[in-house]
């Protein structure tokens, strides 16, 4: 992941109706509409919503039939939250040292 | 496991990581008060860390740099935003030149951190952000050595209890 794909994987997951939708769409493949029927807002809103994942790679669509399905890519998804992780990594390795210099001052 | 609890948020840019300790705060406090006690856990075991200087006053600076494996430094500094003694201090963090003076344009992490007194001992909250999604990727681009030594760390600590 180059930066600025980082940038607009991080942009996407900011939203909460975005972070719901690839959290759907990641258990079971779902169309626009039916996406559309599950949120207080129009069908446009939805859309817009699921091109800003489209964009960065989030989710992919499938045409089937007369229907756009919307799947969510695991990789991707996986990808930004070991950035996270990775960070909360170094603060683990930081708080067992923390907690082995605490017991070395701890004469019991 | 002494880490209760852990708060990602891609969105704001922030890590909230959540331990406890069963010392109390007063000598929590000493870890980051103390800069001979501070370089012993600050960098991991490969890149230890050394402060030159730590001026631990609201608006003081710290300087250090990490010496790696081979011999290679790697200089950052840090700024203190403000300092509650026992109960928490704010600072900022970022790399700095072969001189110690501060990269501009480089990341700059923003931590907080806060320490409550408890029955066991201290809870501590650490609290970091990042300015922008590319700084952060730059940090956890040059911490995932960090990450990778400090696993190592955690299983001598846990050797060592035998």
């Amino acid at each position: 992941m180059d930066a600025d794909h980082v940038d607009r994987v991080f942009a996407a997951l900011a939203d909460r109706t975005r972070r719901d939708i690839v959290r759907r769409v990641l258990h079971e493949q779902e169309s626009v509409s039916a996406l559309a029927r599950r949120y207080d807002m129009t069908f446009a809103a939805v859309q817009k919503h699921v091109a800003v994942l489209e964009r960065a790679a989030l989710v992919t669509k499938h045409t089937h039939g007369r229907e756009r399905l919307v799947r969510g890519n695991v990789e991707a998804v996986r990808a930004a939250a070991r950035l996270l992780d990775a960070y909360e990594d170094v603060w683990r390795g930081r708080l067992d040292r923390m907690h082995a210099l605490l017991d070395e001052g701890d004469p019991t | 496991m002494t880490v209760v609890d852990t708060r990602k948020d891609p969105g704001a840019l922030t890590l909230e990581i959540v331990n406890e300790f069963t010392a109390p705060p007063e000598k929590v406090w000493e870890l980051w008060a103390d800069p001979r006690k501070l370089e012993r856990w600050w960098g991991p075991p490969t890149w230890p860390a050394t402060f030159t200087d730590h001026d631990f006053v609201p608006g003081g600076e710290a300087r250090y740099f990490m010496t790696g494996p081979e011999g290679e430094k790697a200089h950052g500094w840090w700024r203190f935003v403000s300092i509650t003694p026992v109960d928490g201090l704010e600072f900022d963090d970022g790399f700095a030149d072969d001189t110690g003076s501060p990269q501009p344009d480089s990341p700059v992490i923003h931590g907080r951190v806060t320490l409550t007194g408890t029955d066991a001992g201290t809870r501590m909250t650490v609290t970091t952000r990042f300015d922008s999604l590319q700084q952060m990727e730059e940090v956890v681009a040059m911490g995932m050595v960090e990450g990778m030594t400090g696993a190592l760390g955690q299983a001598d600590a846990i050797l060592a209890e035998g």
